[in-house]
C-alpha cells in the first residue's frame, strides 16, 4: 500500500496535480470576454478625440493606407501608437505587479510603491539632465537601472531588519525611498531647468508618445509575455510559500531573479515611455486573483488584458476630462488607486509590522 | 538621556541657532563679510547691504526659526500621540492636505488685487488648517475599525498623501507656466515669501501653539502609558486625543502655508531631542523645537548656496537628509 502511494505521487504528480486544482475552468471565458472587451475600448479610444474617426475609415486605413488622406495619418501617427502605447504600459504595469505580489507574497508589492517607479524616474531625471540626446532605447536602459537600484534600495530595508519586509514595512520602506528619490530628482531638474518635463511626466502621461518608441516597446512587450508566460507554472508553485515549491523541485532562487528581472524590464520600459503610472501594478491583481484564482497561467495574460483595458480606459477619461487639454493619466490612475489602497490599508494594517 | 539639566541645553542650543543664522545672513550669492554685518545692524551701512539684510535675509532666516520651531513641535505631538515613532506631518498626508488648501485658496478665492499682502498672510494660515484638518480627519475616518492602531494610521496616511497629491496634480496643469513653476517649488518645501508679513502671519501661531503644548506635555505623558492607564489616571483619552491633533495640525498648516511642504523635519527633530533628554515631553517639546529651527535654518542655508545663484526648496534638503534617517529607523524599529 505505502509504495503504491508512494510511487502515485511521486514529484511530478503532485506538481500536476496542485497545478490542476488551481486550473479555474471559467478562466478561459473570462479572459476572452476580457480580451474582446478590451478590443472595443482600444476601438473606441482611436475613434475618440479632436477629429471624430468612425469604424469604417478605421477600417479602411489599415486594409489600405492613403497617404493623402488626413484622417489616415491622424490614426497612423498619433491614434495608433497612442492606444497601443497605454494597453503596452497597462499590461507591463499589470504583470509586474503580479509578479511582484507573487513573489514576495506581500499584497501591497507593486511597481510604484516598491520604489521601482521612483527608481527609473531618478535614472531617467539624470539622463534627461546630463544626456538629453539619449536615444529611447538608451532612456529604457537608464530606466531599467534605475528601477533595479529603487528595487534593491526598498528590498535591503527588509534585508537588514530583524523581521524581513512586512507589507507595513514594504509600504513605508518604498515611501521613503521614493521621497529620497524623487527630492534628488527634482533638485537635479530644478538645476538643469527642465522641471516642467519632469515633474509632467512624474505625473505620468501618454500623449505625443513617438511610434518608435510604441515600437520598441512591442518587442520588449514579446521578450517579457514569452518569459512571464515561461514562468508562470513556477509562480503558481512559488505561491504555496517557499517550502513547498522547493519541496516540489522549484529551484526558487532562479526563479526569483527571473521574475525579478522580467519585473524590472516591463517597469523600467513603462516608465521610460510614459512616465510614473501608479496604482495600476497595486489593484489589477487583486482583481484578477479573485476573478479567476491563483493559477498565473491564466492570471498574467488575464491580468495582461485587464490592465491593458484599465490604462486605455483612463486614458479615454484623461482625453474627456478638460478638453482639450490632457489631464495626466497617472493623476487619474492615483484617484481610483488610492481608494483601493486605502481598503488594503485597512485590511493589512491590523497587526502586521 | 544625555543632558540632565534641560536649561544649559536649551541655552546652548539657542546660542547655536544665533550662531548659525549669523552665518546663514552673511552667506549666499551676495556675501556680506561680519565688519558689514555689524555696520549694517548698527544701521551704518550702505544701502545694498541694508536692503539685502532687512528685506530678504532676516525675514527668511525668522521664518526658517519658526517653520521649524513649529515643525518638530508638530511631529514631536504627532509622535506622542500615535505612539509611533515614525510619524511625521509630511508622511502622514497632513502637509498635503494643507498643501492644496493654500493653493485652492490663492488661486480660487483670494487674488492679490483685492486683498492687501498682509490680509493675505494673515489668512493663509486659516486655509492651511483647514486642509490639514481635512485630512487629518480623512486619515482617523478611513483608520477607525474599533479604534486606530498606530501602524494603520501611518499607513492610510501614505494612501492620503498619494490622494491629495493627485489632485493636486490635476488643479496644477490647468496653470500657466509661472504659477506651475511657482507652486512646485513651494509644494517640495521652500520659504517663497520671505517678507515681514509671513514672519508676522507665523508669530501668532507658534506663539501660543507651542507654549500651549508644552502646558499639555503632561497629558501627553500619561498617553504614553497606554490609554487604559491614562483613563484610571483621569483622562479622557479619546478628547485629549483630538485636542493635540488639531493642535499638531495647526501648527503644520501655519508652516506649510509660509514654508510649503516640508516632509521629515517633524519626524527627525523629536527623535534628536529625545536622544538627548529623554522621553519626558516637558523636556521634549522645547528641545524639539530649538532642534527644528536649527535643522530648518542649516538647511535653508545649504539649499540657498549649494547651487548659488539659483535656489533649491529647502524641503528638498530636508528630505535627502531625512529620508535615509527614516529608512534607518525603519530598519532598527522592532514594533
Amino acid at each position: 500500500m505505502e509504495q503504491i502511494r508512494k510511487r502515485q505521487l511521486n514529484k511530478k504528480a503532485t506538481k500536476q496535480r496542485i497545478l490542476k486544482r488551481f486550473q479555474s475552468r471559467s478562466a478561459a471565458t473570462y479572459f476572452v470576454i476580457s480580451l474582446a472587451i478590451l478590443l472595443v475600448t482600444m476601438i473606441l479610444s482611436v475613434s475618440y478625440g479632436a477629429a471624430q474617426i468612425n469604424w469604417t475609415v478605421i477600417r479602411e486605413s489599415l486594409m489600405h493606407f492613403d497617404v493623402q488622406n488626413t484622417q489616415h495619418l491622424i490614426l497612423y501617427d498619433l491614434r495608433f501608437p497612442r492606444v497601443l502605447a497605454a494597453a503596452l504600459i497597462g499590461a507591463f504595469l499589470a504583470i509586474s505587479g503580479v509578479i511582484m505580489q507573487g513573489l514576495t507574497r506581500n499584497p501591497l508589492a507593486s511597481p510604484s510603491i516598491m520604489g521601482v517607479s521612483s527608481g527609473a524616474g531618478f535614472m531617467m531625471a539624470l539622463a534627461l539632465a546630463f544626456f538629453p540626446h539619449t536615444s529611447q532605447f538608451g532612456l529604457i536602459l537608464w530606466a531599467f537601472t534605475g528601477a533595479g537600484i529603487g528595487a534593491s534600495m526598498v528590498f535591503s530595508v527588509g534585508l537588514f531588519s530583524k523581521r524581513g519586509l512586512t507589507p507595513v514595512k514594504l509600504a513605508l520602506a518604498g515611501a521613503a525611498v521614493s521621497a529620497l528619490l524623487q527630492s534628488a530628482s527634482t533638485m537635479l531638474a530644478m538645476y538643469f531647468n527642465v522641471t516642467r518635463d519632469i515633474s509632467f511626466w512624474y505625473a505620468g502621461n501618454i500623449a505625443g508618445i513617438p511610434a518608435s518608441s510604441v515600437r520598441l516597446a512591442l518587442i520588449i512587450a514579446v521578450i517579457g509575455f514569452v518569459s512571464a508566460g515561461l514562468l508562470s507554472r513556477s509562480l503558481t508553485l512559488m505561491s504555496l510559500g517557499d517550502e513547498v515549491a522547493k519541496g516540489l523541485g522549484q529551484r526558487t532562487g532562479l526563479v526569483r531573479v527571473c521574475g525579478i528581472l522580467i519585473v524590472l524590464l516591463l517597469t523600467g520600459t513603462a516608465v521610460s515611455i510614459s512616465g510614473t503610472i501608479g496604482f495600476i501594478g497595486l489593484i489589477i491583481p487583486h482583481i484578477t486573483k479573485k476573478m479567476i484564482g491563483m493559477d498565473y497561467r491564466w492570471l498574467i495574460p488575464f491580468s495582461a488584458v485587464i490592465g491593458a483595458w484599465l490604462l486605455v480606459t483612463a486614458d479615454i477619461a484623461a482625453r474627456m476630462v478638460n478638453p482639450p487639454y490632457e489631464t495626466p493619466v497617472g493623476a487619474l490612475t492615483a484617484l481610483i488607486g488610492v481608494p483601493f489602497f486605502l481598503f488594503l490599508a485597512r485590511r493589512e494594517g491590523g497587526g502586521l509590522i | 538621556m544625555i543632558f540632565k539639566n534641560i536649561h544649559y541645553l536649551i541655552l546652548a542650543l539657542i546660542f547655536i541657532i544665533i550662531l548659525m543664522g549669523i552665518l546663514s545672513l552673511a552667506t549666499g550669492h551676495l556675501a556680506i563679510s561680519p565688519s558689514e554685518l555689524v555696520e549694517t545692524a548698527l544701521g551704518e551701512g550702505s544701502r545694498r547691504n541694508e536692503l539685502l539684510l532687512f528685506e530678504f535675509r532676516l525675514p527668511r532666516l525668522f521664518i526658517a526659526i519658526l517653520a521649524g520651531a513649529a515643525l518638530g513641535v508638530a511631529g514631536t505631538l504627532l509622535q506622542g500621540i500615535t505612539q509611533n515613532e515614525l510619524a511625521d506631518p509630511g508622511i502622514l498626508g497632513i502637509n498635503a492636505g494643507a498643501g492644496l488648501s493654500v493653493v485652492l485658496y490663492l488661486t480660487y478665492v483670494s487674488n492679490r488685487e483685492t486683498t492687501s499682502p498682509l490680509g493675505q498672510m494673515m489668512t493663509l494660515p486659516f486655509a492651511a488648517f483647514l486642509g490639514g484638518l481635512l485630512a487629518a480627519c480623512c486619515i482617523y475616518i478611513v483608520a477607525w475599525k474599533n479604534g486606530v492602531t498606530p501602524i494603520r494610521l501611518i499607513l492610510v496616511g501614505i494612501g492620503v498623501n498619494a490622494g491629495f497629491g493627485a489632485v493636486l496634480t490635476l488643479f496644477q496643469l490647468r496653470m500657466n507656466q509661472s504659477a506651475f513653476n511657482q507652486v512646485t517649488v513651494w509644494l517640495s518645501g521652500s520659504i517663497w515669501n520671505a517678507h515681514w508679513s509671513a514672519v508676522i502671519s507665523l508669530l501668532p501661531w507658534v506663539f501660543i501653539l507651542i507654549p500651549l503644548s508644552l502646558y499639555k506635555s503632561r497629558t501627553l505623558n500619561l498617553l504614553q502609558l497606554g490609554d487604559e492607564m491614562a483613563t484610571g489616571l483621569g483622562i479622557n483619552t479619546e478628547r485629549e486625543r483630538i485636542k493635540l491633533v488639531a493642535i499638531a495640525v495647526a501648527l503644520t498648516g501655519a508652516s506649510v502655508s509660509v514654508a510649503g511642504g516640508i516632509s521629515f523635519l517633524g519626524l527627525g527633530a523629536p527623535h534628536i531631542a529625545r536622544k538627548l533628554v529623554g522621553n519626558k515631553h516637558q523636556r521634549l517639546v522645547p528641545t524639539a523645537a530649538c532642534i527644528g529651527a536649527l535643522i530648518l535654518l542649516i538647511s535653508d542655508m545649504i539649499a540657498r548656496n549649494l547651487f548659488a545663484p539659483s535656489e533649491l526648496p529647502v524641503g528638498l534638503i530636508v528630505a535627502f537628509l531625512g529620508a535615509p534617517y527614516f529608512i534607518y529607523l525603519l530598519i532598527t524599529t522592532e514594533a
